[in-house]
């Protein structure tokens, strides 16, 4: 029943904001958000059993959710989920007069990714993705800002493309297995090529893999704070969730395949899309393109999964999913604090700032860190990994294979993110105080709040990877 | 009372309200439309109690040859009504727009046929979906599609409504050729015209019986909405009032499929001609698809794009058609009642208001009016098939029936057809929320469309994330 009420209480509330006043939505949200923390929490630490609802009854369609199934990964996002829910609630202004569509949506993404996280049924793991991605154009058209409907649009356009590929690879898998209960995955006898490249053009488009990415970092800039961070930081890892708990388990074969072509999109990812990103003159775009980029060390985790298998692997890339899924809605958050108090985000037009707000400084100077890969934050843990994953089982006898090869050209990706995150951070808080920074107050206990959860978080797992690594049995 | 004498009841109750029209003239003549609707919604009650019951389901002898209360009878009858029900109850809201194109003063003198005629009409759709013989079929065909051609012409004021009746009578008149033709070839080749014998002899798959079965294909094409015999759709749709376009786009849709269902199935299911069957219904399908699809990605009237859309699902319920997937016809059917009537009562809704059917008219109804906005937006990502929505559920079962049935291509198309759908229904959803609206008056919503759409939306999501709902009224 605990694995119920996740859903369901932020259902309920986002009932509850419909009916009541407007000024009520922003308590309801937060204690809603909260309650699934609590929640959250309770359900892992007593092994709460799942929930199964039949639907359907030909084919047989269930809302069967269990947060136990593969592997600990469920657990893992799960509390990425829910973790960043709170911050997203207490960060941002919610323009006037706007707070039920605000505060709905964001409940909505985050019924969505839990619901996607925790489904053991395929229909249900790809319908409440869905379901969060219609509440994101919409505060991208509505609220967003800069070129939003122009944006939201081609956001919308892309992934409802890649959603549609994704369709056509699960109806494909299910039409094969005959069941959409996702524990009975097994290797497919046939089509395995076929199911592979849907899923990789699938998933690849929902997390911004190169050259399916051009939509992620203006959507991210345009899009309000909590909606970036909801999507950036926990929305977006359900493609690489799918590839991994769906794609490597159906068609290892002919994920295997189509392995080289794989390498070489994420290496674009990292490299391409990183050079991109130096040249970036905004904050915003810059974190946009900068997610794209960092999502290429997860998919070279999953490659490594796929060329050796090993479970390895998978941890170092849930690990990095969920390194990177706190740290960057932590910098969403703090760009979003940027620009209310200077007004601008152009990287030329802000300077010295640390001298009137030392805790923005700090905190952005600690998740800047964190996206480097500075050891002692999370990130670090999941990067160092994630290289290390690239040699698992490798036999120096054999000479470095195209795996290996790629995990070399990729660390050149730390020193990118250095360059811009380093650049940036000395641009923006560093050097003299101009006049948009001049009177610029520190941030204040509310505006502090979300994202010191955030970073006392990057710390914690940055020095104890272990607290994530224990969910994996 | 045996559930045959229910077709007999509700050509009575048309001919009582059109005589009592024409001789107690009430005054306010739109009420006929709620009373006609009242009985018939006692109607449905009938049939639906005489369902339970076998022996009031007997038919007497001299009707057996032409008319059975078994096998999908029953769903495309309750189908019949309802949409019956909501078109008078749509017309209600309609008419002060009927008022003002039918006579010069804006009174509503004029206008009482047009609330008795879907009356007519829905007796026809009834004996469709009991007929099992050719001439019967025929018969009740022509009494839905001729009562049709009163109505879409109905308002004789207005430039579109002639031009949309001109075109549906010149149109129909042609698919109904097309029909007799084909029966009469039918009949040469089976030496019968009961469904039934078809049934029980051994077809063979001779040229003159696959001539016969195209021409009769291509007829039904016609009251569905499938290429070859789509073009009439987007102009009558346009043209004619819009409860009428609603009634054609889901009661004589829904109609042509139970038609389409009792003729075909005894030849998909025969070994003779169901491959052939099936792949001219496949690629009939896939055209349909894509003509639907690809119009309607360039449409600024919503009307327009909610026919082009009518066209699209036709193709997808044919899809399943092809494969002999009966139950998916009527799933699909179902759903897409919800949908579009949703629809149709909203867009009824601003015509009568700001009247106009442009997607512009629309813009900013998110501000304007923000509970309609959000019905409207249920409401096309259902018709988009976004999951949790009950559009979803009758696309994912086209797509699990045809992969691996259908060859490739078709399945390919489906898909571009699928997302295609994104980008045209989204357009709306675009318009509501991101346009800033033309005016700025707050819009009000009558009562009866009110609860309609509410019961809609609510419909949709339900179904959306349990289809068991209608799963058992769909039956098997």
């Amino acid at each position: 029943m605990l694995t119920l009420a996740l859903i369901l209480i932020p259902l309920l509330a986002v009932a509850a904001i419909f009916f009541c006043a407007p000024a009520l939505a922003r308590k309801i949200t937060l204690g809603a958000a909260s309650a699934n923390l609590l929640l959250a929490i309770l359900a892992i630490t007593t092994h709460c059993s799942g929930v199964s609802l039949n639907v359907l009854e030909s084919p047989s369609i269930a809302l069967s959710l269990n947060i136990f199934e593969n592997k600990g990964i469920s657990i893992v996002m799960l509390i990425l989920s829910v973790v960043v829910t709170l911050a997203a609630v207490l960060s941002g202004n919610c323009p006037k007069d706007r707070e039920k569509l605000w505060f709905s949506s964001i409940l909505l993404i985050s019924v969505g990714a839990i619901g996607a996280f925790i489904s053991t049924d395929m229909f249900f793991f790809f319908a409440f993705h869905e379901l969060a991605l219609i509440p994101t154009f919409l505060m991208i058209g509505i609220l967003g800002r800069g070129d939003r409907k122009e944006v939201a649009w081609k956001t919308t356009i892309y992934l409802a493309f890649g959603s549609i590929v994704l369709l056509a690879g699960l109806l494909l898998i299910v039409n094969q297995i005959g069941t959409f209960d996702m524990t009975k995955l097994e290797p497919l006898a046939k089509y395995q090529n076929e199911v592979a490249l849907l899923l990789i053009i699938g998933f690849g488009t929902l997390v911004s893999l190169f050259p399916f990415h051009s939509w992620a970092a203006p959507a991210y800039a345009s899009a309000p704070a909590p909606i970036s961070m909801l999507h950036a930081g926990v929305l977006k890892k359900f493609g690489l969730y799918g590839l991994i708990v769906v794609g490597y388990k159906v068609a290892p074969d002919g994920m295997a395949h189509w392995l080289p072509l794989l390498l070489v999109l994420l290496l674009c990812n990292i490299i391409w899309v990183g050079l991109v990103t130096i040249n970036q003159k905004r904050l915003d775009l810059m974190l946009g393109n900068s997610s794209v980029m960092h999502m290429g060390y997860i998919f070279l985790a999953i490659a490594a999964l796929i060329d050796n298998g090993s479970t390895f692997a998978t941890e170092a890339a849930v690990l990095l999913m969920f390194a990177h899924g706190i740290s960057i809605a932590m910098s969403f958050c703090l760009a979003d604090r940027i620009e209310a108090k200077t007004g601008s985000l152009e990287i030329n037009q802000l300077g010295g700032l640390a001298k009137n707000t030392p805790n923005l400084a700090f905190l952005f100077g600690l998740v800047g860190m964190a996206s480097i890969g500075l050891p002692g934050l999370a990130n670090f843990a999941g990067e160092i990994m994630v290289f290390f994953s690239g040699f698992e089982n490798w036999n120096a006898a054999d000479g470095f294979g195209p795996l290996q090869i790629t995990t070399m050209i990729a660390i050149w990706g730390v020193v990118i993110s250095a360059v811009y995150m380093l650049r940036a951070f000395r641009n923006i808080f560093h050097g003299d105080t101009v006049r948009r920074t001049e009177k610029v107050t520190p941030l204040s206990r509310d505006e502090k709040i979300p994202a010191l959860i955030l970073g006392l978080i990057l710390l914690i797992v940055g020095i104890y990877p272990q607290a994530i690594l224990q969910f994996f049995n | 009372m045996n559930s045959y004498l229910l077709e007999f009841i509700v050509v009575g109750i048309g001919v009582i309200i059109l005589l009592w029209e024409a001789f107690c003239t009430p005054k306010n003549k739109s009420l006929l439309a709620l009373i006609g609707a009242g009985a018939l919604t006692l109607v449905l009650v009938a049939l639906l109690l005489c369902s339970n019951c076998t022996y009031l389901n007997d038919v007497p002898d001299w009707l057996s040859r032409f008319y059975s209360t078994g096998g999908d009878s029953l769903f495309f009858k309750s189908f019949a009504l309802i949409s019956t029900i909501l078109v008078l109850l749509m017309s209600y809201d309609f008419r002060s727009i009927l008022n003002k194109y039918t006579s010069n003063d804006n009174s509503d003198s004029n206008t009482g046929e047009f609330y008795t005629l879907p009356i007519f009409a829905c007796a026809g759709l009834m004996w469709m979906a009991s007929a099992t013989d050719m001439v019967s079929i025929f018969v009740s065909l022509e009494l839905v599609t001729i009562t049709f051609y009163v109505m879409v012409a109905f308002m004789r004021r207005n430039v579109g409504s002639l031009e949309a009746g001109v075109k549906y009578l010149i149109l129909g008149a042609l698919s109904t050729g097309f029909l007799v033709y084909g029966i009469a070839w039918l009949y040469g080749a089976t030496g019968t015209t009961s469904i039934v014998h078809m049934t029980s002899m051994q077809l063979e798959s001779s040229y003159v019986l696959l001539f016969g079965l195209a021409l009769i294909i291509i007829s039904l094409g016609f009251k569905v909405g499938a290429v070859p015999m789509q073009l009439w759709i987007p102009d009558v749709y346009q043209g004619a009032p819009t409860p009428i376009t609603a009634f054609l786009s889901i009661a004589s849709k829904a109609a042509g499929f139970g038609v389409a269902i009792v003729i075909l199935k005894p030849f998909l299911l025969s070994d003779a001609t169901g491959s052939n069957v099936q792949l001219i219904l496949a690629i009939m399908a896939a055209a349909t698809l894509l003509y639907g699809n690809l119009s309607a990605l360039s449409q600024n009237n919503f009307k327009r794009l909610l026919a082009y859309s009518s066209i699209a699902h036709a193709g997808f319920i044919l899809m399943a058609l092809s494969v002999s997937d009966f139950k998916t016809v009527k799933f699909y059917l179902a759903t897409y009642l919800i949908m579009t009537f949703a629809g149709f009562f909203i867009l009824n809704l601003i015509r009568v208001q700001d009247n106009s059917d442009e997607i512009d008219s629309f813009d900013g109804l998110g501000k304007r009016n923000p509970n309609l906005a959000l019905a409207l937006t249920i409401t096309m990502a259902a018709m988009a098939g976004v999951p949790l929505t009950a559009g979803f559920w009758g696309k994912l079962f086209v797509f699990k029936s045809t992969v691996g049935v259908l060859d490739w291509p078709f399945i390919i198309i489906a898909f571009i057809a699928a997302a295609a759908g994104f980008y045209y229904y989204f357009k709306v959803i675009r318009s509501i929320y991101w346009h800033k609206p033309a005016k700025e008056e707050a819009l009000t919503i009558p009562t009866i469309s009110k609860y309609a759409i509410i019961l809609f939306t609510a419909a949709i999501i339900i179904v959306g994330i349990y289809p068991k709902a209608i799963e058992c009224l769909v039956g098997n």
